[in-house]
């Protein structure tokens, strides 16, 4: 028998991994991109834990539009990302500095 | 050992090994295929807690459409893999000690909070229950509302990622069809009156017109390219 918190435990080194990969590769905006996929899935990990100890369908349900959204997310950042290399032929992120911010 | 206990580490295990792959390799390419190895390994723990629908949708929703649309751009893009590495060992011991420390509070939060009581194992589901069915139940109930909205918000991502990506080149042929509307047969057909018997007066009147324009009449709007 699995405890809920080794899934738990799981969830949270996924999301330390991911915070780690958007520290570690702050120049490529595809693998950020990719570390926030990997950061909802760490969520998605702790709702299904939760959802299956408490014996509850409402967080399976909540998974469910979390993958809806992630995916209207990806689609609408690879699409930005698409413009951005058509315009500035990079992606670099310390290439965006046209807003002077 | 129990056996799903067994399961759960190997492929957590594979799991945290396709995560650091993700987030350490060089290759955009091989980093998205790192995330497909970890989606297919969290299905799989996911499958252990009885969310089979869920499991088998992100099989087939992440891997099957969101990494494929990832590997795309990747290999639709000419990318320099040499200055995204700068700054890599730069950033690693700050990145690797917020990490570390976001894992520890939250490991401790979890020993301190979940080890006990209060989550004891539920019993396995009777071999008849359907996972989608109770999902569908609760989705078209009590989320009805919330699953249009989701449902707007996917038409939003379309509309938006068309929008964004879409470019009209000088250079590309269109059709215009509102000219192609108002032709008249006039502008298209001349009746000729040809003598039967002689055809060789015919093959001159064909030789005099270039090929193309001769037969034809309005020439901007006569070919589908609306160019003469």
């Amino acid at each position: 028998m699995i405890p809920i918190s080794h899934f738990l435990t799981l969830g949270a080194i996924l999301f330390g991994l991911s915070i780690a990969g958007i520290f570690l590769n702050r120049k490529n905006i595809i693998i950020i991109l990719m570390s926030i996929e990997l950061m909802l899935l760490a969520v998605n990990m702790n709702f299904v834990a939760f959802s299956y100890f408490l014996n509850d369908t409402a967080g399976q349900v909540f998974v469910f539009f979390i993958l809806t959204v992630a995916a209207a997310e990806a689609a609408i950042g690879l699409a930005i990302l698409v413009v951005l290399f058509r315009n500035r032929g990079s992606i670099n992120v310390s290439d965006l500095d046209q807003l002077q911010g | 050992m129990d056996l799903k206990l067994l399961v759960f580490w190997v492929f957590s295990l594979v799991l945290v090994g396709a995560a650091v792959g993700v987030i350490t390799t060089r290759n955009p390419v091989q980093a998205a295929l790192f995330l497909v190895l970890a989606f297919f390994n969290s299905a799989i723990i996911w499958m252990l807690m009885e969310a089979e629908f869920l499991a088998i949708t992100l099989v087939l929703v992440y891997v099957g459409a969101v990494m494929v649309l990832f590997l795309f751009v990747v290999m639709m893009l000419d990318i320099n893999l040499l200055p995204m590495r700068e700054g890599f060992s730069r950033h690693l011991p700050i990145g690797a000690t917020i990490a570390a420390s976001v894992v520890v509070l939250m490991v401790l939060l979890i020993r301190g909070q979940f080890a006990g009581s209060g989550f004891e194992q539920p019993l396995p589901k009777p071999a008849d229950y359907s996972n989608t069915e109770q999902l569908g139940l609760a989705i078209y109930t009590d989320y009805l509302f919330q699953f249009e909205v989701a449902a707007v918000i996917l038409l939003v991502a379309i509309i938006a990622a068309i929008a964004l990506t879409m470019r009209r080149r000088p250079d590309t042929k269109y059709q215009r069809p509102a000219e192609q509307v108002l032709v008249k047969k006039e502008d298209r057909l001349r009746v000729v009156s040809v003598n039967s018997e002689d055809n060789q007066d015919i093959a001159a009147q064909v030789a005099k017109k270039p090929a193309g324009t001769g037969a034809v009449g309005n020439g901007q709007s006569a070919e589908q390219g609306g160019q003469s």
